[in-house]
């Protein structure tokens, strides 16, 4: 699965990043908890609500290159500016996290653990 | 190669400065990128440390051919019960720093499991020092 067909079935709205949309993904981790993703070996599309700097930081130490925000949080400037510097796509979600993470499941979208 | 950051109190917009300058740095010179994880993954959770729990402080970085030495100094509280400490789940986080995505007690245990050798000795009411290094 694409981040270009995972935007488009859960109607997410892309933030940043439209040119890395055919990256494809196999495996997500959902999360607001940013000393818990900093554990991962592998690296997933992250799923959160925690929508603050700290959320691209945990990105950049931890390799992952994409984020998907729901409950309508919006990333700041600097976020995206800080995303952007590390070639990152961020996208939007307006589903809670619990729908969210049932949408990426029926698309086939696996767990790390 | 000597790099030296400062941390401030509180200031959690920048926490991570130092581990993406210093991820940056390995990047270049081609350490292997499990081996940056580690690094800087550990380095983090110390600056966030130093920032939540501290009144800020130092970053010191010392890499060579072989391996990385990092030192965060902080001034602040200081850690009463270092054992205490480093078990995973026990967290004296105030709802601010909960709020920017830690304080689960993670932070510790992240740092012993990523380095080679960590070290932390603590002065109550003076201030803690972190001391960790990994091999390339
Ligand atoms: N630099 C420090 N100065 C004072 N206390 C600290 C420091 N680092 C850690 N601690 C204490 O150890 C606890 C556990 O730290 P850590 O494992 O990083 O978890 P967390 O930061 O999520 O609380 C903290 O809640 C705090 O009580
Ligand atoms: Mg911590």
């Amino acid at each position: 699965m694409t981040l270009q067909e995972i935007a488009t079935r859960i109607g997410a709205t892309v933030v940043l990043g439209a040119e890395h949309l055919d990256e494809e993904v196999e495996h997500a981790f959902a999360s607001d908890l940013m000393s818990d993703v900093l554990t991962l070996k592998d690296t997933p599309l992250l799923v959160t609500g925690l929508c603050n700097i700290q959320t691209i930081r945990t990105c950049d130490m931890a390799n992952l290159q994409a984020v998907l925000f729901v409950r309508n949080k919006r990333p700041s400037d600097d976020m995206i500016e800080l995303a952007e510097d590390n070639d990152m796509v961020l996208l939007c979600s307006e589903y809670s996290m619990f729908k969210t993470c049932g949408l990426l499941w029926d698309m086939g979208i696996k767990p790390l653990y | 190669m000597h790099q030296e950051y400062t941390v401030v109190e509180g200031d959690f917009v920048n926490a991570g400065k130092a581990s993406s300058s210093v991820k940056k740095t390995l990047k270049q010179l081609n350490v292997n990128p499990q081996v940056v994880k580690r690094v800087v993954v550990a380095l983090y959770e110390a600056e966030v440390n130093a920032i939540a729990h501290a009144y800020g402080g130092k970053v010191l970085v010392d890499i060579d051919a072989d391996k990385i030495k990092m030192v965060v100094a902080d001034k602040g509280p200081g850690i009463p019960d270092i054992a205490l400490a480093m078990q995973e789940g026990y967290s004296t986080a105030r709802p601010e720093v909960r709020d920017m995505g830690f304080g689960a007690g993670m932070g510790l245990p992240n740092m012993q499991k990523n380095v080679d050798k960590l070290n932390v000795t603590s002065e109550v009411g003076v201030g803690t020092t972190v001391e960790m290094e990994v091999a390339f």
